[in-house]
C-alpha cells in the first residue's frame, strides 16, 4: 500500500529545494523558476491530500487548479518586470537591485 | 510495515520512478551553472509532478499542469532569457557565493527535518487510497462552480489584473500626445 | 496483456499509417501548388512523380549532418526529436473510423480515447512550441534565434484562441473525449442537415485561422520566412535532422485537419450503406476524403495569400480572434444554458 507519507515527504522536499532556490539564486528569471517549483510542491501535497480524504467536493484538485492559475499570473506579471527592469538597467541580477536602498 | 513491505508493492516502484526525476531535476534547476539547461531541467520536474497527479487519477489537473506550467509558463522564462541576453555557455554569476549558499542550505534542511518530523509523528504509516478511476472532469467542474465560485471568480479577476498589468508594465512609454 | 499488445499493434499501425500519409502529402501539396502557379512540380519520380517525397527523403539521409561550431550539441540534437514526437502523441487520438466489431468484441479505430482528448491536444500542441525555441536557441546563430522568438510569441498567442474556440464545442457536444464530441454528431438537423458542430460557424473559423499559425503554415508563416530570416529556427539544420522538422511539419498539417474534421465537421459520418465491410470501410473514407479536404484549404490558402506583418499578426490574433471567441463562448454559454434550463422566467 502506498502511505500518505511518502507524498508529503516528497512535497516537503521539493518545498525546501525551491527555498534553497529562491534564497540562492541571484538571476531573477531563476528566482522565478525556483518560486516554482515551491508552488509545485504545494500542489504535489494538496492533490494527495484530496485522495488520502476521497473528498466528493475534490477540494484539492480545485485548490491546486487556483495555484496553478495564480502561478501563472505570477510568472507573467513577473516577466514582464524582469523585462522591464533589464531595460532601465540592462541586468537581471537581483543583487544590483538596490536603488531604493538610501 | 518494513521497507520490504513497501517495496513490494507495483505501486511504489511508479512513485519512486517518478519522484526521483522530479526531485533531482528540481535541485538541478537551483544549482545548474547554465542558465537555459536550469529553466529546462524544470521541464523535467513539473512534467513529473504532472504524472505523479495522473498516478493519483488527477487527469485534469495533471494536462492543466502540461498545458499551463509547461507549454506556456516555461516558454516564457525562455523568452525572458533569450531577451535577457544570456550567454550561451556556463556563467558564474547566477547563484551568490558560497558564504550565502550555507546558510540556505541549512534553513533548507532544516525546514525539511522538521516537516518530515511533524508529518511522521502525525500521520505514521496511513494508507492512501489509489483511485480506481480517474477523477471525471465534470465533477470537477461541478464543484467549481457550486462551492467554489466565488474563488473561482476571484481567480479570474486576479487574472485580468495580471494581464493588465502585464501590458502596462511591457509597453514602452509614448512621449505624451500635445494638445 | 492482450490489451497492451492490441495497443502497440495499434500505434505501430497508426505511425505506418501517418508516414504513408505524409509522403502522399508532400507530393500532393507540390504539385498543386505548382498547378496554382502554372507550373508542373515533381513528375519524374514514379507515376506522376509520387515517389519524389521518397526520393528526397534518401537523399537528406544520406546527406552529411554539419554541427555548427557555436552549438548547444545536446540540445541541438534533441530538438529535432523534439518535434516529432508531440506531433505523434497528437494523432493518436484522433477516431478516424467507426468502432468496428468483429465476434464480440468492438474495437474503436483510434489507439486511446481520453476522458480529456481535448485538453491533451492544447497540451501536446503547446509542447510542440519547445522544438522551435530549443532549435532556435541552441544552433548559437543570429537568424535562428529571431525566428524562434517569434514563433513562441506567435504559437502562445495563437494556442489561446485554438483553446477558446474548443470551449463552445465543449459546450455544445457536453464531453471532451474526441469519441464521444463523434458520437454526439451523428444524427441530423430537420432530418436532411447532418447534424454536425459546423454549426457553431465562429469557432470553426477561429480553429481554423489558428490552426494555420499553430502549423506555422502560409500565411502565417513568419516563423520561417525566407526573405528576412534565411530559413528561421531550421536555418542550421541539414540532412536527416532537417527531414525530421520537414515530416513534423506535415504530420501537424494532417492532425490539425484531422482535428477539424472531428470537431466541426461530423468526424467519420457519412451516408453508409452495403455490406458489412463497406460499413467498416466507408467511415474511414468520409473521415480521409473530408481530412482531404481541409488540407486543400491549407494548400490553397498557401498558395494565394501572401504572409502577415508581425505586427499585424498579432494584433489580429490578440484584438480579433480572442475577442471574437469571448463573445462567441458567451452566446453559446446562454444558448446550451436556455435548451437545458428553459427561460429564467418560465
Amino acid at each position: 500500500m502506498m502511505t500518505i507519507i511518502q507524498w508529503i515527504l516528497l512535497g516537503a522536499a521539493l518545498f525546501s529545494v525551491g527555498l534553497y532556490g529562491v534564497l540562492t539564486r541571484r538571476n531573477a528569471v531563476l528566482v522565478l523558476a525556483s518560486v516554482e517549483i515551491m508552488l509545485a510542491a504545494v500542489n504535489i501535497n494538496l492533490v494527495a491530500f484530496d485522495t488520502y480524504l476521497s473528498d466528493p467536493a475534490y477540494t484539492g484538485q480545485i485548490f491546486a487548479l487556483f495555484v496553478i492559475a495564480l502561478a501563472a499570473a505570477e510568472v507573467g506579471v513577473g516577466i514582464a518586470i524582469i523585462l522591464m527592469i533589464f531595460r532601465n538597467r540592462h541586468s537581471v541580477d537581483v543583487d544590483e537591485l538596490d536603488l531604493m536602498r538610501y | 510495515m518494513t521497507i520490504g513491505d513497501w517495496l513490494t508493492e507495483s505501486a511504489n516502484w511508479a512513485f519512486l520512478f517518478l519522484a526521483i526525476p522530479t526531485f533531482v531535476a528540481s535541485v538541478m534547476v537551483v544549482s545548474s551553472r547554465n542558465v537555459v539547461r536550469a529553466v529546462l531541467y524544470l521541464v523535467i520536474a513539473l512534467g513529473g509532478s504532472a504524472a505523479l497527479f495522473l498516478m493519483l487519477g488527477a487527469e485534469f489537473v495533471g494536462w492543466t499542469v502540461v498545458l499551463v506550467y509547461i507549454g506556456a509558463v516555461i516558454i516564457l522564462f525562455l523568452i525572458g532569457i533569450m531577451i535577457t541576453r544570456a550567454p550561451l555557455t556556463k556563467s558564474v554569476d547566477l547563484s551568490h557565493p558560497i558564504s550565502a549558499k550555507a546558510p540556505a542550505a541549512l534553513l533548507s534542511v532544516l525546514l525539511f527535518g522538521v516537516v518530515a518530523w511533524a508529518v511522521v509523528e502525525s500521520f505514521g504509516l496511513e494508507t492512501i487510497p489509489l483511485p480506481e478511476e480517474a477523477t471525471r472532469t465534470g465533477e470537477i467542474g461541478l464543484s467549481i462552480f457550486t462551492s467554489w465560485v466565488i474563488p473561482f471568480e476571484v481567480v479570474s479577476f486576479v487574472l485580468l489584473a495580471a494581464l493588465i498589468g502585464g501590458i502596462v508594465l511591457a509597453r514602452k512609454d509614448e512621449p505624451a500626445e500635445v494638445p | 496483456m492482450d490489451g497492451f499488445w492490441l495497443a502497440a499493434l495499434k500505434v505501430l499501425i497508426a505511425f505506418a499509417l501517418l508516414f504513408n500519409i505524409v509522403l502522399v502529402l508532400v507530393w500532393v501539396e507540390r504539385r498543386l501548388v505548382a498547378r496554382m502557379q502554372n507550373r508542373i512540380g515533381p513528375n519524374r519520380a514514379g507515376p506522376a512523380g509520387m515517389l519524389q517525397t521518397l526520393a528526397d527523403g534518401l537523399k537528406l539521409m544520406f546527406k552529411e549532418s554539419i554541427d555548427p561550431r557555436r552549438a548547444q550539441l545536446g540540445i541541438y540534437l534533441a530538438a529535432p526529436v523534439l518535434a516529432l514526437i508531440p506531433a505523434l502523441l497528437i494523432f493518436l487520438i484522433i477516431p478516424i473510423g467507426a468502432p468496428i466489431t468483429i465476434g464480440d468484441t468492438t474495437y474503436d479505430l483510434q489507439v486511446t480515447d481520453l476522458n480529456i482528448a481535448v485538453l491533451y491536444f492544447l497540451a501536446m500542441s503547446s509542447i510542440a512550441v519547445y522544438a522551435i525555441v530549443l532549435a532556435g536557441w541552441s544552433s548559437g546563430s543570429k537568424y535562428p534565434l529571431l525566428g524562434s522568438v517569434r514563433a513562441a510569441a506567435q504559437m502562445i498567442s495563437y494556442e489561446a484562441a485554438l483553446g477558446l474556440a474548443l470551449v463552445p464545442v465543449i459546450l455544445y457536444n457536453r464531453t471532451t473525449s474526441l469519441a464521444e464530441i463523434v458520437a454526439a454528431q451523428g444524427g441530423t438537423f430537420f432530418g436532411i442537415f447532418p447534424a454536425w458542430n459546423i454549426v457553431l460557424i465562429p469557432s470553426f473559423i477561429v480553429f481554423l485561422i489558428a490552426g494555420f499559425a499553430e502549423t506555422n503554415r502560409a500565411p502565417f508563416d513568419l516563423v520561417e520566412a525566407e526573405q528576412e530570416l534565411v530559413g528561421g529556427y531550421h536555418t542550421e539544420y541539414s540532412g536527416f535532422r532537417f527531414a525530421l522538422f520537414f515530416l513534423a511539419e506535415y504530420i501537424n498539417l494532417f492532425n490539425i485537419s484531422a482535428l477539424t474534421v472531428v470537431f466541426f465537421l461530423g468526424g467519420w459520418h457519412g451516408p453508409v450503406f452495403g455490406p458489412t465491410f463497406l460499413q467498416y470501410l466507408l467511415p474511414i473514407f468520409w473521415f480521409l476524403l473530408k481530412t482531404a479536404a481541409v488540407i486543400f484549404v491549407f494548400i490553397w490558402a498557401r498558395a494565394s495569400l501572401p504572409r502577415m506583418r508581425y505586427d499585424q499578426l498579432m494584433e489580429f490574433g490578440w484584438k480579433r480572434l480572442i475577442p471574437l471567441s469571448l463573445v462567441w463562448i458567451m452566446v453559446v454559454m446562454v444558448a446550451v444554458g436556455l435548451r437545458r434550463f428553459g427561460l429564467p422566467w418560465s
